[in-house]
């Protein structure tokens, strides 16, 4: 299984570089499969691993990433994204945010990771690697771009689900994403490039329709609903730039009253009873009066 | 069932003047999208088990025409077995409706009449069978349940000369009210429509083409003369669908459900089908000994290295 999805992977990177691509996105788990259980442990490969070695050297002047099963020194397991260029293993990003709730059970199989860095890239501007559920937080595109990422990446493996009429081209997940995509790519003032599998494993399908969002938020490409394919998108890196200066809301961000906010927040959350959450202590400050110096 | 308030159902089958079926508008999906992600399901299940071969009980009814043509769909007609299994009191319309559907795909059919092995445990004209004498005075419930479980027996039978798996025909309205035989009806390799519940399943059945006639009428086991669903089991499928998708999909509680216009009479009941019937949805417990348990905490995907049967 790992060794086929190794041998797609090296002809998707060929005909990526056939075509010209400087990055090539691969989706969540693409190098092992999403629905692991107990196969995790027996697909997880170290970062040193040979066989992603192999990998990184097919992208000499090209910038790759792709998802695996990574073992720690620890042998903690990780849903992991790797940043491969110029033939080196660059950057690894740790899924954050492990979904364990509805049809999600990843939080008993792995680990989650706790690092969220940006990295510089052959590319020019720093990218920001995210795997699925991580954009399902907030914080997480938002502190990706404080950090300078200029291109957001998300690789996942969303199940689709939710098959009502009402909602856009048929699938709830898919409407979703969409919107999520188009508000990090606009609030971020960031490209967005969000790769997502496609195929049925066991009893779920994933929907794929890959997306690029520029930092408008307007989509600048769309890939079809459940359809594998390896698509080229052009993007102009100076719409950051434009984007940013005719809409500074990276510039008007407020990172200080965050963090400050958030200290207190937490230090709430510690000091209240188990049960308080929706019931605030009462010396709490109410609206309006005077912080406490 | 009381209709919720705002309710009004969408007439299935589009502008044609005649209702087909009735479609609660929050059960309506994309047809087409639903088509992708079933064929695909289908395909994928038979290959990661090393199958090319697909087989089914054909019923008469909608539901195993709705799969007929999926799986028919999916991997060629000629790669689909239907086998009809009618008892000698079926009525002749279900197997009627079920040569329409074969000569609708042009799939081979097999013809099975399981009289002989039903009346051979129950008995007949007051002729002992297997069973005894006192399986001669069984129940409708009991024979109804042997019925579907020689046609499950005859359906794994013929899998191993056909070379293929048996694809699953129940919808999700009966698997979560528990109107279904365990082991019977039930039992199959994979469902491709056990997340559809009846009125999806007439919505996609009218996209797919199966025949107007079969959408249309009242669905039956067909397990004695003149036996209908919802007679027999005393609701009505578009508002038991509503209610089940509210209750179950949409997490309503009760107090919710009433306000949306549904009985207290009613929810109660429904409630009450659905976790009577909860061991119906799952695999027999094991009891846990070992250090690794199947089903507990030895978890492996269906599909692993190796899995492929052929």
């Amino acid at each position: 299984m790992l060794d086929e999805n190794l041998a797609r992977h090296m002809e998707a990177l060929a005909s990526a570089r056939a075509g010209g691509a400087d990055l090539v996105v691969f989706p969540e788990l693409g190098l092992t499969g999403y629905q692991l259980q107990d196969l995790a442990a027996e697909v997880a490969m170290r970062v040193d691993d040979p066989r992603l070695a192999g990998l990184a050297a097919a992208t000499v002047g090209l910038s790759a990433i792709v998802s695996f099963v990574e073992e720690a020194s620890d042998h903690r397991l990780f849903i992991s994204a790797a940043l491969l260029e110029d033939g080196a293993v660059r950057f690894v990003h740790r899924k954050l945010f492990l979904p364990t709730y509805g049809l999600f059970d990843e939080r008993r199989f792995f680990a989650a990771g706790d690092r969220l860095r940006t990295v510089d890239s052959r590319l020019g501007p720093r990218l920001g690697i995210a795997v699925c559920e991580d954009f399902w937080h907030l914080a997480v595109p938002e502190t990706l771009a404080l950090d300078g990422a200029q291109i957001l990446i998300n690789v996942s493996s969303s199940p689709g689900r939710d098959l009502a009429a009402m909602h856009e081209v048929g699938l709830g997940t898919a409407a979703s994403w969409r919107n999520l995509m188009r508000t990090y790519a606009q609030l971020t003032t960031s490209f967005v490039v969000f790769c997502n599998r496609v195929g049925v494993d066991e009893t779920i399908s994933f929907w794929g329709g890959s997306e690029v969002i520029a930092p408008s938020g307007e989509t600048i490409f769309t890939a079809p609903l459940f359809d594998e394919g390896l698509h080229f998108v052009d993007i102009e890196l100076g719409d950051v730039r434009r984007e940013r200066i005719s809409l500074p809301l990276l510039r008007d961000e407020r990172p200080e009253l965050h963090l400050r906010e958030l200290r207190r927040i937490l230090a709430e959350r510690t000091e209240m009873a188990i049960d308080a959450a929706s019931d605030p202590p009462d010396d709490r400050p109410q609206p309006g009066a005077s912080e406490p110096s | 069932m009381a209709a919720g308030a705002g309710h009004e159902p969408v007439d299935g089958g589009g502008e044609s003047a005649e209702r087909l079926f009735e479609l609660p508008p929050e059960l309506a999906i994309d047809t087409d999208v639903a088509l992708r992600v079933i064929v695909g399901f289908i395909r994928n299940q038979l290959r990661q088990a090393g199958f090319s071969r697909g087989l089914l009980g054909l019923s008469g009814g909608i539901d195993s025409a709705l799969v007929a043509f999926l799986v028919a769909d999916a991997i060629g007609p000629e790669n689909l077995l239907c086998v009809l299994m009618p008892y000698r009191t079926s009525s002749s319309e279900s197997v009627e409706h079920g040569r329409l559907v074969v000569g609708r795909l042009g799939c081979p059919s097999d013809a099975v009449d399981i009289s002989p092995i039903v009346d051979g445990y129950f008995g007949r004209d007051g002729e002992e069978g297997a069973g005894g004498a006192a399986a001669t005075e069984a129940t409708p419930l009991r024979r109804g349940n042997f019925m579907a479980r020689a046609r499950m027996c005859v359906l794994y039978d013929r899998s191993v000369e056909w070379g293929g798996l048996v694809v699953g025909t129940g919808n999700k309205t009966e698997s979560l009210i528990g109107y279904t035989t365990l082991f019977g009806d039930s039992a199959c390799a994979f469902n491709p429509i056990g997340d559809l519940y009846k009125s999806q399943v007439r919505q996609v059945a009218a996209a797919v083409g199966v025949p107007e006639e079969i959408i249309r009428k009242a669905p039956s086991a067909d397990l004695w003369p003149g036996q209908t669903d919802e007679a027999e089991a005393g609701f009505h499928y578009p508002e038991l669908d509503r209610l089940l998708f509210w209750m179950i999909d949409k997490r309503r509680s009760d107090e919710e459900l009433l306000a949306m216009g549904f009985l207290e009479a009613q929810i109660e009941r429904v409630k009450r089908l659905v976790a009577v019937s909860e061991f119906k949805r799952q695999v027999p417990p094991v009891a846990k000994l070992g250090p690794r348990t199947t089903g507990v905490d030895y978890l492996y995907p269906r599909r692993r290295p190796g899995s492929a049967r052929r």
